[in-house]
């Protein structure tokens, strides 16, 4: 059977002299395959709303109609969470979240899928929580500790809440990173196991015998294969939208803070 | 033991740790779906809280998943 694995490695595409930075060492600039469907995923979007707001009128086309629906479906999203101070976080929310969506779909459609790299991933969390962290400092100030103390709970508890409120704040980004991660990684997975079922049940099938049932069986995986298909297109979408949503959870956190509203 | 395959072993115990993410999601769908056949107007607004409820619980899954990984290639 082939190796599952295989999908995810980095190969690169062109050789770039690798550059050296004071203090971190030689970082090899090379472009890579992971770089090129990352490339690809931006171009896409670009091309996206060039093409859909290309002739912006009025009373909407039907192309625009497509952009203008996913653009006020962030929209509805980062108001509902934040309220109206989060109109400004808008452009990060919809950037990241187109993106990614871009990758998760171009993963399905060609080789390799850049979310399926923890590199890629890990970059994204890290950048969100820098977010919530500077703008939650630049904003609240010294009240920030505010985010690890909850009101309204005897000091007592205090004792035991705060550790807890702390460590899982210092988990977001990395469950961040791991869940779009370990989702692309395992739906990935799972469908070249299953798509190598075929060619070797098929394989053992073709030898004659007893085991020319093998064909139901390898029937059935090929059928495994276009369902696994279709619900990866469902957790494309649904990671890219659960990614966006915990955003704006924790910046709603910093940009709402002591104030439920 | 070959060390080699209590390594496969080891990775098939951390996988266990996803019966409970599996459970969890389930518990949360159904919840959401008693709910709404109960009121199915309020349904649609709460669609972004099953979303992330289900997606906090996974990732608890999900790391039970990378442990299995890690054990495996490292």
């Amino acid at each position: 059977m082939a190796d599952p694995m295989h999908q995810f490695e980095i190969q690169k595409v062109v050789d770039l002299p690798s550059f050296t930075l004071p203090g971190v060492g030689a970082i090899d600039m090379s472009i890579t395959n992971s770089t090129v469907a990352m490339l690809a995923a931006a171009t896409l979007v670009i091309l996206f709303f060039a093409v859909t707001t290309a002739k912006a009128a009025v009373v909407p086309g039907r192309l625009q109609v497509i952009g203008e629906g996913v653009f006020s479906y962030i929209d509805d999203l980062v108001v509902g969470i934040i309220g109206h101070e989060g109109r400004k976080f808008f452009p990060y929310i919809f950037t990241v979240f187109m993106f990614i969506l871009a990758m998760n779909m171009l993963g399905l459609f060609l080789v390799f899928t850049a979310t399926s790299q923890l590199a890629v991933t890990a970059s994204l969390a890290v950048m969100t929580i820098l977010i919530v962290i500077i703008y939650g400092v630049m904003r609240n100030g010294a009240n920030m500790y505010k985010l690890f103390v909850p009101s309204g709970i005897p000091w007592y508890m205090l004792i035991l809440v705060t550790p807890i409120e702390i460590l899982s704040f210092l988990l977001r980004p990395v469950t961040l990173a791991l869940r779009l991660f370990g989702n692309m990684l395992g739906g990935h997975v799972a469908l070249k196991v299953f798509a190598g079922f075929v060619v070797s049940l098929g394989a053992l099938a073709a030898t004659g015998g007893v085991a020319t049932l093998g064909y139901v069986a390898a029937a059935l995986s090929l059928g495994g294969v276009v369902a696994l298909t279709a619900l990866e297109f469902l957790v494309a979408f649904l990671q890219a939208f659960v990614f966006a949503v915990l955003a704006c959870v924790y910046l709603n956190d910093v940009v709402n803070l002591g104030h439920h509203h | 033991m070959d060390a080699e395959a209590a390594k496969y072993i080891g990775a098939g115990l951390a996988t266990l740790g996803m019966i409970g993410a599996g459970v969890g999601v389930g518990t949360i769908f159904g919840h959401f779906l008693a709910g709404a056949t109960r009121n199915p107007s309020a349904a649609g607004g709460q669609f972004t809280n099953l979303i992330l409820g289900a997606a906090l619980t996974e990732a608890l899954g999900i790391l039970a998943f990378v442990l299995g990984l890690l054990i495996l290639f490292s």
